[in-house]
């Protein structure tokens, strides 16, 4: 499977994916670490794929969308953007609408 | 390997004629930069795009030299 293939499959079979450096538990990136901060902050499931375990995955995820940087958002398929969209989307809560309107569960913060 | 603040502002304005462009120095390495884009031609895009057209305006310098560019996009009032 050519890696082309391999990021669209990952993209297109789970609701979430991150493409980012180092992994949800262990960030090691400060962009991939406010990425994995704000979704982990909205309770959205997400898969974090590591793209440092491999520079075919590093180079192949920027060919992919044509996007120079990681990390990489993607929600149902489609590329949402890197850290600076996704931040600005959840403080205009744009993220929260995007994900309501493509049926990803959002737990968000249990207010006490 | 490092970019001038002034280098990267060149090449958007280059890249975008038309574009308004402030660039801030997050951390005087010549790597970690802000940088405020608003521009006619985005009007109707969506921000991936407005992105896209200023990472072209870059020439590949993004990711590259130039580590990390945090980038805002806006359409003129």
């Amino acid at each position: 499977m050519s890696i082309h293939d391999f990021i669209d499959s990952q993209v297109k079979s789970n609701d979430v994916v991150v493409f980012m450096k180092g992994t949800p538990q262990f960030p090691m990136c400060g962009f991939s670490g406010q990425v994995a901060q704000i979704l982990n902050h909205l309770g959205v499931d997400y898969k974090g794929i590591n793209v440092l375990d491999s520079d075919e995955m590093r180079t192949g995820i920027k060919e992919y969308t044509n996007w120079p940087t990681i990390p990489q958002i993607f929600v149902k398929g489609e590329f949402i953007g890197g850290c600076d969209i996704v931040r600005e989307m959840f403080q205009a809560g744009e993220l929260q609408t995007l994900l309501e309107e493509k049926g990803v569960p959002v737990m968000g913060k249990a207010t006490a | 390997m490092a970019m001038e603040a002034a280098e990267i502002e060149r090449l958007i304005k280059q890249g975008l004629p038309d574009a308004d462009v402030s660039i801030r120095d997050l951390a005087g390495d010549g790597n970690h930069y802000a940088a405020t884009v608003t521009c006619e031609s985005f009007r109707g895009k969506s921000r991936v795009q407005q992105h896209q057209m200023v990472y072209a305006a870059l020439q590949g310098q993004m990711g590259g030299i130039l580590h990390a560019l945090a980038l805002q996009t806006n359409v003129p009032e």
